[in-house]
């Protein structure tokens, strides 16, 4: 108890923490000093090893992980808990929306998904004009950024190509914001292939949006249909995710003597715990916490109980089949090489086909969503996800060749950046060409980043600017390295992320 | 030397520097100009299995199967000591493909790319290799929809542009520098068939882009940019004309001590070339520190 009370003062009197972050800060310690949910001894064991992990989300998950409510319900009926009248106009749609944002939980305590805003707002823009549209958005925009300043927030606009959209991707580019986060939900049957072209300029501007394969993803989810949050979840609209638990892969193959006992014998076991733990928790929400018990959201229909997923995670795979192949004596890596690519390939089908058996009670379909975990801050050594380590990315192309077998297993969400290099700013229609390419062959999300990268191709082949900048010093006086060093800055300046928006999801203990 | 096989020293899936949208790029060997400047140098000779490569291959990559030196990729670790190993700038690595190697390639990664560029080396030292792949593209439903250019220094004379013209698309062209003396010293060459190239390529409508390389002290002077001016003003105001700024990267031999182009200037010469009344002046995307 004195410990815990030392902690708690910590944090109480941290001259560092703003009075939000104490906040929340004492109430994950308040939270981890009751129990932990009711875990047999095995699950726990692995839990403690962190070969399953359950994302520090909390010893009584008292909350969903990701809440995606159904917007339109507000915005059709009002809400008599909120006293909030049906919403007749754009502006009192928008502000609607901003009041309703404040009453959705999750694990950052900020929303991660605030709606489709196309199709929510476009029955309020008759009469008005695409400028007045233009800037409500972008006073619409500034307010997100400045009030939920979490990078994490998500807005889904698409597949049409409508007015609100254009305002939107428009007001995006000037902006460059970190939030909200932004996802365009590509149809080729509906969207045409202008407004994919404006979301891959608007990629070159910001790095934003991400594009979801929307014929994929609606397969999965039936009506009334999904939403891509967070850090590209497809989950189930008007319910979202109970809870997410993951498996660290590169800790279940040092676990393992060999492939076959990897695939049959370790993966199966670390599956299995990894579903008792989430069981345990999803458990604890829907029938301890009293969540869903006189729940305005539920009540208004915002959401639905029975529309919650539980979300598998698996993460480092790369490091995964490189442990594998060492110990097959086999020098091909992640990545790179066809016959260590084809192994991920088949450690995922297994993964899913793994978790296809584990029912799951109180959960959307009765089963866990299988998902490609983007990571926490704290990992360290390990890849997110199914993604190829960083710095040893090949080049885009090859990067989604390499990948794409992948993508058809991991239903919830795979999370995939590839990293572009400034030289495409200068040629817009590559990058449309390449989202194009990784949509039509089935990548379910395609995102991309373009960086002040330290790896560029300047003719026929790739150079690093720092070897370039170790080079010139090296020669000697003539060089000036002051002035070096400053024109390197320039030339990597980018995605400089501003200190007051942070990606509050990457921070254990549920973030702030 | 066709017989639809050239030697390939490389190709990438993913460019967006040599054309148009992304392009799958084919590098050729063997070059008949020996730049100074040249910052791929290992593209210039052709190889004679002379072995001394062998040699200092760390990762045993390298044999002698024979008369030939036999390069496998299994083992290869891409440290290029075997590159600067080769007396007469040639490439151990290189591999013969044939057209269909070539289509294969590019029907695996069709959906990701808007055309195809081949460069070198020469490229148009392999012109029949050229004309059948071009053809064989055209002529295939599901790759026809690629554009295909080629990068050349423009030595080639007119018989041989009618040849291949008629299946490509583009033509992006290096002119290397205007003083007939400067351009021997710097390319070993004359560019008398270059500046024809040049003017025919843009009579054609196939000029894409004219390249002009900046190097200190040599082709930044006013006379070098004002004849660059003159020609691209001849070949129509329209002229797509690309500014490229001498780095030492990859470069070998003497001009590896000269001082890299400096950003300034590169600009400066811009703005006289927009002033002008130039249209379309592409400077380097991307500038090294
Ligand atoms: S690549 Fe160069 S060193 Fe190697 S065998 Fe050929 S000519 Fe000789
Ligand atoms: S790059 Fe050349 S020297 Fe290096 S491992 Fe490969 S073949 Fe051998």
């Amino acid at each position: 108890m004195t410990e815990t009370l030392s902690q708690l003062r910590r944090i109480a009197q941290n001259p560092t923490l703003s009075f939000k972050q104490k906040e929340h800060a004492l109430a994950v310690e308040a939270e981890n000093m009751l129990p932990y949910v009711l875990l047999d001894a095995e699950t726990r064991a692995a839990l403690d090893a962190r070969i399953i992990c359950d994302m520090y989300e909390g010893n009584a998950p008292y909350k969903p992980r990701y809440v995606l409510p159904d917007y339109e319900v507000v915005l059709k009926n009002g809400s008599t808990h909120l006293e909030l009248p049906k919403p007749e106009t754009l502006d009192e749609a928008i502000n609607t929306l901003q009041i309703a944002y404040h009453h959705v939980p999750s694990v950052t305590g900020m929303p991660v998904f605030i709606g489709h805003l196309d199709a929510l707002l476009l029955p309020f823009c008759d009469g008005v004009s695409d400028d007045e549209l233009y800037r409500k958005i972008k006073l619409f925009w500034r307010y997100i950024d400045r009030v939920l300043p979490d990078a994490f927030l998500h807005a889904d606009i698409g597949p049409t190509d409508n007015r609100v959209a254009r305002a939107i991707l428009r007001a995006d580019a000037e902006l460059k914001q970190v939030a909200p986060n932004l996802t365009f939900l590509y149809d080729p049957e509906v969207s045409g292939e202008d407004i994919l072209r404006l979301c891959t300029d608007n990629i070159i501007a910001c790095s934003k949006p991400h594009i979801a394969n929307h014929p994929i993803h609606r397969e999965v989810f039936d009506e009334p249909g999904y939403a891509i949050v967070s850090c590209y979840n497809a989950l189930p609209l008007r319910g979202g995710a109970a809870s997410l638990a993951r498996i660290n892969l590169k800790k279940v193959a040092e676990a393992s003597s060999g492939e076959a006992d990897f695939l049959d014998v370790q993966l199966p076991r670390y599956v299995h715990l990894n579903a008792r733990l989430m069981r345990a928790r999803v458990d604890y929400l829907f029938r301890q916490s009293g969540f869903f018990d006189g729940n305005f959201l539920v009540e208004e229909g915002w959401i639905d109980r029975d529309r919650f997923t539980a979300m598998f995670g698996i993460f480092a795979m790369a490091e995964a089949v490189n442990h594998l192949q060492d110990l097959a004596g086999r020098p091909g890596r992640y990545g790179h090489d066809a016959a260590a690519n084809e192994l991920g390939h088949r450690i995922s089908a297994r993964l899913a086909e793994l978790v296809e058996r584990e029912p799951m009670e109180h959960v959307w379909r009765g089963v866990a969503m299988l998902h490609a975990q983007a990571g926490l801050s704290s990992d360290a050594g390990t890849t997110p996800g199914v993604r190829i380590p960083y710095g040893s990315e090949p080049d885009p192309v090859s990067h989604v060749q390499a990948l794409l077998p992948h993508h058809k297993h991991y239903l919830s969400g795979v999370s995939e950046i590839l990293t572009l290099d400034e030289t495409v700013r200068s040629n817009p229609e590559a990058v449309f060409q390449l989202a194009k390419g990784a949509l039509q062959l089935g990548f379910r999300e395609f995102t991309a980043n373009v960086t002040g990268n330290d790896l560029v191709r300047v003719t026929g082949f790739m150079i690093r600017l720092s070897d370039v900048k170790l080079y010139n010093a090296a020669r000697g006086s003539r060089v000036n390295t002051t002035a070096l060093g400053a024109e390197a800055a320039e030339t990597v300046h980018i995605l400089d992320r501003k200190p007051r928006v942070v990606g509050l999801e990457l921070m254990a203990g549920s973030g702030v | 030397m066709s017989d639809g096989v050239a030697a390939v020293s490389k190709f990438l899936t993913w460019s967006v520097v040599d054309g148009p949208g992304n392009r799958f790029v084919l590098f050729l060997q063997g070059c008949n100009y020996h730049c100074v400047t040249c910052h791929n140098p290992h593209t210039i000779g052709v190889c004679s299995d002379c072995g001394a490569c062998v040699a200092v291959c760390p990762s045993g990559a390298l044999k002698k199967s024979g008369r030939k030196v036999v390069h496998d990729p299994g083992p290869c670790i891409s440290c290029d000591s075997c590159l600067s190993a080769c007396p007469t700038r040639a490439n151990p690595m290189v591999r013969r493909m044939t057209v269909n190697d070539v289509l294969e390639l590019l029907r695996r990664n069709a959906p990701f790319l808007n055309g195809l560029t081949v460069s070198g080396g020469e490229a148009t030292l392999h012109l029949d290799f050229l004309i059948d792949l071009f053809t064989a593209i055209k002529a295939a439903p599901d790759l026809a929809h690629l554009t295909l250019f080629i990068d050349s220094n423009g030595n080639l004379p007119a018989e041989g542009w009618q040849r291949v013209l008629p299946v490509t698309d583009g033509v992006m062209l290096d002119i290397k520098a205007f003083d007939p003396e400067r351009h021997r010293r710097l390319t070993g060459a004359d560019n008398d068939l270059s500046l024809a190239s040049a003017r025919l390529l843009a009579e054609a409508g196939k000029l894409y882009e004219l390249r002009f390389l900046m190097i200190p002290g040599e082709t930044d002077s006013p006379e070098e940019i004002s004849a660059l001016s003159a020609l691209a003003h001849e070949l129509g105001p329209h002229t797509r004309l690309r500014l490229n700024a001498f780095q030492h990267h990859g470069v070998r031999g003497p001009a590896a001590t000269w001082a890299p182009m400096p950003r300034a200037g590169v600009e400066a010469a811009a703005g006289v070339l927009q002033a002008s009344g130039l249209a379309e002046v592409v400077l380097p995307s991307v500038w090294l520190p």
